[in-house]
């Protein structure tokens, strides 16, 4: 049979304790951990929704955009978000791509997050747009204007397609790979809950040219995954990489936001599941601090392709020879948002490399804190990047300052009630750990008959 | 759909489910099928299975994904209205690639999901249940009574011989 250097699931686990640990956290009624956090990120959730109402029933000019900063708090957000989604995607389908097995113990919560970030995303541009109710424009559609199409030049047509086709095949793939879970979940339940669950696990029987038909389906969407989260962030960049700003006109953005994207998304995993590890001590035996380390090494990788691309964006502008290229970045070190500047160097550049030493990687309180740290210098990158290439481009004329108001930190800061309610209410409803995934890497029943792993 | 049923056995571990399977194929049964809580390792060949046929849906609806964003790309820039945008060409192939290969993603992805409900029977209202925890830690097979070697008391047997914790008989699966 097949050995690992270390069992990916400690504890020794059979196949029916794997089913009853994880099936139930969504079977037995929650604790005071849970309902405290759900209180709290639900309150900051109908404060968001308030404060959404309120611009949009007022008008764009609550918030802090003017000229000549147009793309504010909500485009800076928007690319935070939909960037800490992809490393959900990473880990469900690149890793599985590789056939890196560790990923299954996080894939489903990751995927989750994927959903749920984008979900969050989405709503960002359309408050942008200023009149939400119009959003539907944005899609093609026969309409009696003409019918006049929308410009497929544009890259912000391109990202409508994009974020609309990630949204959609994330939660496709999501779901595929929570049905046979639900499934386990329908068998185990009665009454109301026995349907609910019935429902949704589509009557799943699990025969074995069911298998063959849904792996084949799950390498698919794996592959399909792959080459999509790449061109989703692709495309997010070419907002900016399009226009020909000083600061957005270069050609390193594609990979640059990709890998930051990544980055900021390994962080956020990394902030839920060590979350997940306190609201639920059982699953310490299924996200180990194996898992964990691993995630962490994967941050400071990327952190550094992101140092990296800091540094060679210096060294482009200089060597470009253009002035106000060369401006457009001593501006950012130097300028009146240099803290902005600063700030995300620290976050993202520096603070990372304790991950050079073991015990880092391997301590859940370092590593929490050094995820948040990501998170704050990530988003500092994308505001970095939108607002102090805008506040001070070509004619001096023209320059101007961004600043934040009560709205903009309050769609900010809403947003994330609204991601975290979602997540709580996921890790109630469905089986955080993909239950028939674990089960094969357990290597239980294989030329091993006393129900245990060989450790 | 007709209701097939047929005698199912339930083994309580992975090596013995698949050596029952490689034995009834072996034993000259063609209608059959495994029941299992994860996807095991070998079962394909185990039971004879051939492999998916979907990658080709997967193939046809990602061509025509492809084949629609190119010609409504070109159909509502280049004729139904063409706006002349910064002096670029109508027929702007570069600039149209993203939305193309969104959109041959996005066919490809929900056809290989619809092709997978269509090969499972999914979605089915009221599955039969014969024990509840073969979606947790047992595992099943069944022979359908529509094999051309059915004998309810042979396979019985065999099921017992063969270490079955439990041999049951349904009357659809």
């Amino acid at each position: 049979m097949e050995t690992y250097r270390k069992p990916l699931i400690v504890g020794n686990k059979t196949l029916k304790d794997v089913t009853d640990d994880i099936a139930s956290l969504v079977e037995t009624p929650p604790g005071l951990g849970w309902l405290t956090m759900i209180l709290g990120s639900s309150s900051v959730f109908l404060f968001y929704i308030i404060v959404i109402g309120i611009i949009v029933g007022t008008g764009m000019g609550l918030m802090g955009v003017s000229h000549p900063v147009g793309w504010g708090t909500d485009i800076v957000t928007f690319v935070f978000w939909v960037g800490i989604g992809h490393a959900g995607t990473l880990i469900s389908a690149v890793l599985y791509l590789f056939r890196q097995k560790w990923r299954t113990s996080i894939a489903r919560s990751a995927e989750a997050m994927t959903v749920f970030a984008v979900a969050t995303a989405g709503i960002f541009p359309i408050i942008h747009t200023g009149r939400p109710w119009l959003a539907f424009w944005l899609f093609p559609y026969p309409n009696q204007r003409g019918p006049l199409w929308v410009n497929f030049r544009s890259p912000l047509v391109w990202d409508v397609f994009a974020i609309s086709t990630y949204a959609t095949v994330s939660v496709t793939f999501w779901y595929v790979g929570m049905v046979p879970d639900l499934a386990t979940l329908r068998d185990r339940a009665k009454g109301l809950r026995r349907l609910i669950y019935g429902v949704f696990s589509l009557g799943w029987r699990g025969r074995a040219r069911d298998w063959g038909h849904y792996e084949m389906v799950y390498l698919l969407l794996a592959g399909l995954s792959t080459p999509l989260v790449l061109s989703v962030h692709s495309i997010v960049s070419f907002d900016f990489a399009v226009a020909q700003l000083p600061g957005w006109h270069t050609t390193i953005f594609p990979p640059y936001f990709v890998a930051g994207a990544i980055f900021s998304g390994f962080a956020m995993v990394v902030t839920l599941m060590t979350l997940v590890r306190i609201a639920v001590p059982e699953f310490k035996k299924y996200i180990t601090i194996d898992h964990m380390e691993l995630m962490n090494k994967v941050i400071m990788t990327t952190g550094m392709i992101v140092g990296y691309a800091y540094g060679s964006e210096f060294f482009i502008a200089w060597y470009s020879g253009s002035k106000y290229e060369v401006y457009a970045f001593v501006n950012r070190a130097i300028g009146p948002y240099w803290w902005a500047y600063w700030t995300m160097i620290t976050c993202n550049v520096v603070i990372p490399q304790i991950f050079w030493f073991r015990w880092a990687r391997r301590s859940i309180p370092t590593m929490f804190v050094v995820s948040i740290f990501v998170n704050i210098g990530m988003w500092f990158e994308r505001y970095v990047i939108t607002v102090t290439s805008l506040h001070r481009d070509f004619l001096p004329a023209n320059w101007g300052m961004f600043d934040m108001t009560f709205y903009d930190f309050g769609v900010l800061i809403g947003s994330f009630g609204m991601f975290f309610t979602l997540f709580l209410l996921y890790i109630r409803a469905i089986p955080a750990i993909a239950i028939a995934e674990i089960k094969p890497v357990l290597g239980f029943g294989k030329g091993d008959h006393n129900g245990g792993h060989h450790g | 759909m007709a209701k097939v049923g047929g005698v199912m056995g339930i083994w309580l571990t992975e090596d013995s489910i698949l050596a029952v399977a490689e034995k009834v194929k072996n034993a000259g049964y063609h209608k059959f099928d495994a029941i299992t809580p994860y996807p095991v390792h070998g079962m394909e060949d185990a039971c004879g299975l051939e492999r998916s046929w979907i990658p080709w849906v997967t193939f046809f609806a990602g061509l025509t994904g492809c084949l629609f964003g190119l010609w409504f790309t070109w159909w509502t820039s280049a004729v139904n209205w063409p706006i002349n945008v910064g002096g670029k060409p109508m027929w702007s192939l570069p600039a149209f690639v993203p939305v193309i290969f969104e959109l041959t993603i996005l066919f490809a992805a929900l056809a290989s999901v619809g092709a997978l409900f269509a090969a499972c029977g999914l979605p089915r209202v009221d599955p039969p249940v014969v024990d509840p925890d073969l979606t947790s830690h047992k595992f099943g097979l069944i022979i359908y009574e529509s094999d051309s070697k059915y004998n309810s008391n042979d396979i019985e047997a065999m099921f017992k011989q063969s270490g079955a914790d439990a041999v049951h008989k349904v009357s659809e699966y």
